[in-house]
């Protein structure tokens, strides 16, 4: 499917990463935004509100993040594509929400522009520390998918393809971006709706007598339909067999929370996207992701220079993680080093993966600003050893 | 020679695969459900645009019984939910069907918002003054002195009144009954159910296991008793002198019904008038 | 030139970010260069000095902050002199001559003043003192093709404003022409 073309903004813009992010969400067909007020997300939910009335779609700033997020559930529930965007405290807010979402396989965008933490600590400046929290924040067991732009263009484009993910697996999609990307500006192109490919929702084509709510397809993920299409569907956030129904026993838990599960990593491969760069005779590699790509990649130019073979892996989507690729590579290279805005996140993924065939350095940065390019480079030289 | 078993008038509303329900003997939540399914039984409303949002707790599981687009989600967030699943599709009546602690304690900040802007939706609280489904815990309900499992020595805190509380935010239908008057809570039911705005229904329903018996209260016939002897209708009563005090007497009756316009229909107007023809209404 | 920083400060309501945003435009949109700009946030961009930071590259542009502008535009004392020391001693200064009184004179930095404010006004709008700035430098520098900043400006003010903006433009541009004769 193609995208609407009321809401493209087909040309050449310079715009800040937080202003693509929301063009990137009216392009790809949201037409619902609930969000709070918090710094350095503001800009997203402030250029919607002056959008969406011309587009179709409906704006409202809620009472608190809570609110916020179990209302694009309700939206969608409700047959609108729908997102919500905050940062680190408001992000904690919506974990409730977001299990609720991974529970009942309701698609919705969560763009978390990140700032330094923990609690409210650095209001107005960039952190990538809330790696961990966007997979496992919610309680329970469950996959989400989260995508990291690491400039305007990027917040743009993969707003849409977190749409699309979302849509595809049915499921809560975040965009990571950071204080950095959200308030940097740069060109931004958009091309003509025609180009911009949609992922539709799943609509079932069955009648009421025959659909099952959470009866999969082969790829495990189920149809949906919409309230008000005389389908009398229940949705909780209860343990559920098929039918919805909640059913208290371990064996329906085992069969869900499985596929819940499953539904991400059996598919990894279709929605993992990576950057690779001079990985063939590359005896160390950096994994990074976000702004600090942009960074890592000067790092490397200076390695380079300095007769180091080097490699680099960027994740555009941070989870899930490319665990397989990264098993892989381990057993060719001597070192990954992964330079972060954040005191060790995404570095012990990576630690797992090497499965002791390579060694792993982190490179902290505790946020506020980005990595001296000199600081990864030197890190470099030190797996060299 | 067998005997045919005649349908229960309000089966067709129920999921009766899901019957027998959880609740207890005596409990009121069932009849507050019948009210219900009854008011769109009489009202032969399309179903197809019905939707029910409960949150968590004993009446938290109504949206799992009646059978039309239902959602159970989170604790104190039925509201927002229902928000979000009204403006995504206007043409669905939608109603928050839950308990006074979910709808005001955990969730009081969304209902008074809610009230505010005059949301397009109907709240039915089931206020049985006590936390049922964790074990008869004091809820912001619970009249001074109640005993609960967390005031063993009885409550201390002074408890909201749902109508004022309501009224007071900007809700544009606001009544109270009780699970014994049944016609009347219908009837209500079946006003809101035609109304516009956000329309707030508060019904005193007995627990039986939890409130009435650490209260020596006797059971939920011995509550309905109570209610019988004690309520007293008052329609248009102002909401500021109807405080439920513990074992008094409750007023009932429908308290306001204001047409205002709604969250909505501000919205479109507004829009309108601002952006002109570019302008793409909502709805 | 492959890669040029620039710092624009001043203080708020002086449209410091605008101009920014104007230069970036115009490097980036329609002088086919790459432009990435930053901003402060946070109390000092509300209400004291505030500033603007634009990397303008050939190439694509990796690390987003400058480390060290090689062109700095001061409108206020306060953001001269909370910024100018990040110049390490080399570079253009470009100041609003009635606004900012520069220190003791490096013999690296190459300083060029213009009354903006005062030609502004007398244009009729102190507001635009921002864009009459962006014209001095534009004839100043020589980064970034007129034709490219005027499209930028043109495109980024207030619709109904286009034609006093570009006067205001206009006035700066020729302000150095002159002195230049």
């Amino acid at each position: 499917m193609k995208a609407d073309p009321i809401g493209v903004l087909t040309g050449s813009h310079y715009l800040d990463g937080d202003h693509a992010c929301a063009e990137g969400a009216i392009a790809a067909g949201c037409r619902f935004f609930a969000g709070y007020p918090i710094t350095p997300s503001t800009e997203v939910a402030e250029r919607i509100s002056a959008r969406f009335p011309y587009v179709g779609g409906i704006f409202i700033q809620m009472e608190d993040e809570l609110g916020s997020m179990a209302a694009i559930l309700g939206a969608a529930w409700g047959g609108k594509k729908a997102m919500t965007v905050t940062s680190g405290p408001g992000f904690s807010l919506m974990m409730e929400n977001i299990g609720l979402g991974a529970m009942t396989e309701t698609p919705c965008v969560i763009a978390n522009v990140q700032r330094g933490g923990p609690s409210t600590g650095l209001p107005t400046l960039v952190g990538q520390q809330d790696i961990m929290q966007a997979r496992w924040g919610s309680h329970g067991d469950y996959e989400i998918i989260a995508i990291a732009p690491d400039s305007p263009q990027e917040a743009f484009d993969f707003t849409i393809k977190a749409f699309n993910l979302s849509e595809k697996y049915r499921v809560p999609t975040m965009v990571m971006l950071d204080e950095c990307v959200g308030h940097m500006t740069e060109r931004v192109i958009i091309p003509p709706a025609e180009e911009i490919e949609i992922e539709p929702r799943r609509y079932t084509k069955l009648s009421p007598e025959e659909y099952l709510p959470y009866k999969p397809c082969e790829d495990l993920i189920p149809e949906m339909v919409k309230a008000g299409d005389g389908y009398n569907v229940h949705i909780t956030g209860l343990t559920h067999n098929e039918k919805g129904y909640p059913i208290i026993n371990e064996e329906v838990q085992a069969v869900l929370v499985k596929r819940l599960v499953d539904k991400i990593n059996v598919n990894a491969e279709d929605i993992i996207i990576t950057e690779e760069e001079e990985i063939e005779n590359a005896e160390v590699i950096v994994i990074s992701y976000g702004i600090t790509s942009r960074v890592a990649r000067m790092s490397i130019d200076l390695a380079r220079k300095d007769g180091i073979k080097v490699g680099s892996m960027r994740l555009i989507t941070i989870w899930p993680f490319p665990e397989k690729r990264v098993k892989e590579l381990a057993k060719k290279v001597k070192a990954f080093v992964v330079p972060e805005i954040n005191a060790g996140q995404l570095v012990y993924e990576v630690e797992r993966c090497a499965c002791g065939n390579a060694n792993t350095y982190l490179v902290p940065h505790y946020g506020g600003g980005v990595h001296n390019p000199q600081d990864i480079f030197d890190k470099i030289k030190e797996a060299m050893k | 020679m067998m005997q045919t078993q005649k349908e229960h008038p309000i089966a067709p509303f129920l999921r009766m695969d899901r019957i027998p329900h959880i609740w207890c003997p005596t409990c009121g939540i069932g009849t507050t459900v019948k009210c219900f399914c009854s008011a769109l039984s009489n009202l032969k409303i399309d179903l197809k645009n019905v939707a029910i949002v409960s949150g968590i707790g004993c009446t938290g599981r109504v949206a799992g019984y009646i059978n039309i687009d239902s959602f159970h989600t989170t604790h104190g967030r039925a509201i927002p939910f229902a928000t979000g699943l009204k403006l995504a599709n206007p043409k669905l009546k939608v109603i928050v069907f839950s308990g006074d602690g979910d709808l005001i304690a955990i969730g009081g900040n969304h209902f008074i918002h809610a009230a505010r802007r005059n949301m397009d939706l109907i709240i039915i609280c089931v206020n049985n003054f006590i936390y049922g489904m964790t074990g008869g815990q004091v809820a912001p309900t619970t009249p001074l002195t109640a005993n609960t499992s967390t005031t063993p020595y009885g409550n201390n805190e002074k408890p909201f009144n749902i109508p004022h509380l309501a009224a007071s935010c900007g809700a544009t239908y606001v009544a109270r009954w009780t699970a014994l008057h049944i016609r009347r809570l219908t009837r209500s039911m079946e006003e809101v159910l035609q109304r516009k705005g956000f329309s707030v229904i508060e019904i005193v329903t007995p627990c039986a296991t939890l409130y009435a018996r650490r209260n020596r209260l006797g059971d939920g016939l011995n509550l309905m008793q109570f209610y019988h002897d004690n309520s007293e209708i008052k329609h248009g009563a102002d909401t500021k002198d109807i405080d439920i005090e513990f074992q008094k007497k409750i007023v009932v009756g429908k308290f306001i019904d204001e047409d205002k316009p709604t969250f909505l229909d501000l919205i479109n107007e507004g829009l309108s008038r601002k952006l002109g023809e570019k302008f793409i209404k909502y709805a | 030139m492959a890669k040029t920083e620039l710092r624009i400060t001043g203080f708020g309501g002086q449209g410091v970010i605008l101009s920014a945003y104007i230069i970036g435009k115009a490097a980036s949109i329609f002088d086919n260069k790459y432009a990435t700009m930053t901003q402060s946030f946070g109390p000092e961009a509300r209400g004291s000095a505030c500033s603007a930071q634009l990397i303008i590259s050939e190439e694509k542009i990796l690390y987003p902050y400058i480390i060290k502008p090689n062109i700095m535009i001061a409108m206020s004392q306060e953001g001269y002199e909370k910024y100018e020391a990040t110049m390490k001693g080399e570079g253009i200064l470009i100041y609003e001559s009635n606004l900012v009184k520069p220190g003791k004179n490096r013999t690296k930095i190459k300083k060029y003043c213009i009354p903006s404010t005062k030609i502004a006004e007398d244009l009729g709008r102190r507001i635009i003192q921002n864009i009459v700035m962006l014209g001095f430098f534009t004839a100043v520098t020589g980064l970034i093709d007129y034709n490219a900043m005027k499209e930028a400006v043109k495109t980024s003010v207030p619709r109904g404003t286009e034609e006093l903006n570009l006067k205001a433009f206009e006035s700066g541009y020729e302000y150095f022409k002159k002195q230049k004769k």
